[in-house]
């Protein structure tokens, strides 16, 4: 499992990093959560809000910070 | 050419809930109900607490600071709920994505109109201004009709809707929406006019093609009105603090300030009020609810309301930190000559209404 948050620095992006580590801890995933910060990377997974979180490649919220319970259904589907 | 991974659109359905959609839409009218209710009984109330309960004269200048502060909070808290949740269901309906869909293929002049209305209801955070720009870019929408969209979104806000609209009556509120939607547009339209394409930043045009595409959202009423409430809870939980330090102010200048102290520097006969307050306000930077307590405070004591919607433009429209942002995109030039041009429109509309009001 490929857990990616996309998000240029800004507050928002940073809590829902630390949302989507609190999930991986809890389900203890043991998988580290990347951030991407370049523009042009963000922008090949034809994003426009960011922060946005990705799971294995694919793009399952943008524009929203999810809280750590929300990461977790995801995750577990 | 690469492409990114092709998502099939799908629909994610909350499992169908018709027994409880009544349900909602009973405890919708009940809360609008309990809503009203609150808002016709504040102003009585507020008179009661301050002249029955607290033993202050009306007529002196605490006890009409306090009347003034026990009415505006909870009414201005309450616009601030009811209008924030609409709004935020409204924008349910508009994602990015959808906005930029309608917005494609668009011809400008009629684009320009359709991006300055849609930067009002499109969610928008100026951390995403940087995608959103690029989004729109790559599907060919004219950078003169992003432009009209990226001045209205941050200026046009309803919680500065809101808070005009409270504090000063609808005229104003309706004055600062129109003109500030007037600006989006006649302004993207020249910059688009200008051919500025070759100011933006060369890689930008070069990642054209490179857009994968998002699932979208199958959202239920129940969904909506669940963004409304994240809405309010983001928002007002974010900006109360700053609404009662603004009314507190306000509170005190109705009070205790004379009027027509500040006609003589801000007030309609001073030229050089707009300009100024223009120069002042384009490098700051306050959320709407931070800046209204200093609009209410110069309103009071004599500006003009010209100078002041001037003011208030500048600072919520343009600011230091959203250039840095769009630096990424954008050459010096063009943000030079963005930043000119909407400064040029808010003089044009601050004089405008001094001479008229």
């Amino acid at each position: 499992m490929r857990i990616q948050v996309l998000g240029t620095g800004c507050a928002k992006c940073r809590t829902l990093t630390a949302n989507a580590e609190q999930a991986v801890r809890e389900l203890g995933l043991g998988v580290k959560v990347e951030k991407v910060e370049d523009i042009k990377e963000i922008m090949k997974f034809g994003v426009m809000t960011t922060p946005a979180l990705v799971l294995d490649g694919k793009v399952r919220a943008t524009g929203k910070v999810l809280p750590p319970h929300a990461i977790k259904e995801m995750l577990s589907l | 050419m690469s492409a990114a991974p092709q998502e099939v659109a799908v629909a994610t359905t909350r499992p169908e809930r018709d027994p409880r959609s009544l349900r909602l839409h009973g405890l919708l009218g009940l809360a609008l109900g309990l809503w009203v209710a609150l808002y016709l009984v504040i102003q009585p109330a507020a008179n009661l607490l301050t002249h029955r309960i607290l033993g202050l004269d009306p007529a002196t200048h605490l006890g009409s600071a306090v009347a003034f502060f026990l009415f505006e909070v909870p009414k201005v808290l309450l616009l601030l709920v009811l209008v924030v949740f609409g709004v935020g269901v409204v924008r349910s309906f508009f994602t990015p994505e959808r906005t930029r869909a309608i917005l494609s293929g668009k011809r400008e002049s009629a684009g320009n109109v359709l991006a300055a209305l849609l930067g009002v209801v499109t969610p928008f955070c100026s951390c995403s201004a940087v995608p959103l720009f690029l989004g729109f870019v790559e599907v060919g929408i004219p950078l003169g009709v992003t432009l009209s969209f990226l001045i209205s979104a941050p200026m046009v806000n309803e919680v500065a809707l809101v808070l005009l609209f409270g504090l000063f009556g609808w005229k104003v509120a309706a004055i600062y929406m129109g003109t500030g939607l007037a600006i989006a547009v006649g302004a993207g339209w020249i910059l688009g006019r200008l051919k500025l394409e070759k100011w933006v930043e060369g890689w930008v045009y070069e990642s054209m093609g490179s857009a994968g595409t998002v699932e979208e959202e199958h959202l239920t009423f129940a969904d909506r009105l669940q963004k409304g409430i994240e809405a309010v809870r983001e928002i007002v939980g974010k900006v109360w603090p700053y609404v009662l330090a603004g009314i507190a102010v306000g509170a005190g200048v109705h009070g205790y300030v004379p009027e027509g102290l500040l006609a003589g520097i801000m007030g309609k006969g001073a030229w050089w009020s707009v300009p100024l307050a223009v120069v002042i306000g384009v490098p700051m930077y306050s959320n709407a609810a931070g800046i209204i307590p200093v609009v209410q405070a110069l309103l009071e004591k004599g500006a003009a309301l010209g100078t002041v919607l001037a003011f208030m433009m500048s600072v919520i429209g343009l600011s230091l930190p959203e250039m840095i942002i769009l630096r990424k995109v954008l050459r010096p030039r063009l943000i030079a000559t963005f930043v000119g041009i909407v400064a040029g429109g808010i003089l044009v509309v601050g004089y405008l209404f001094n001479a008229i009001f």
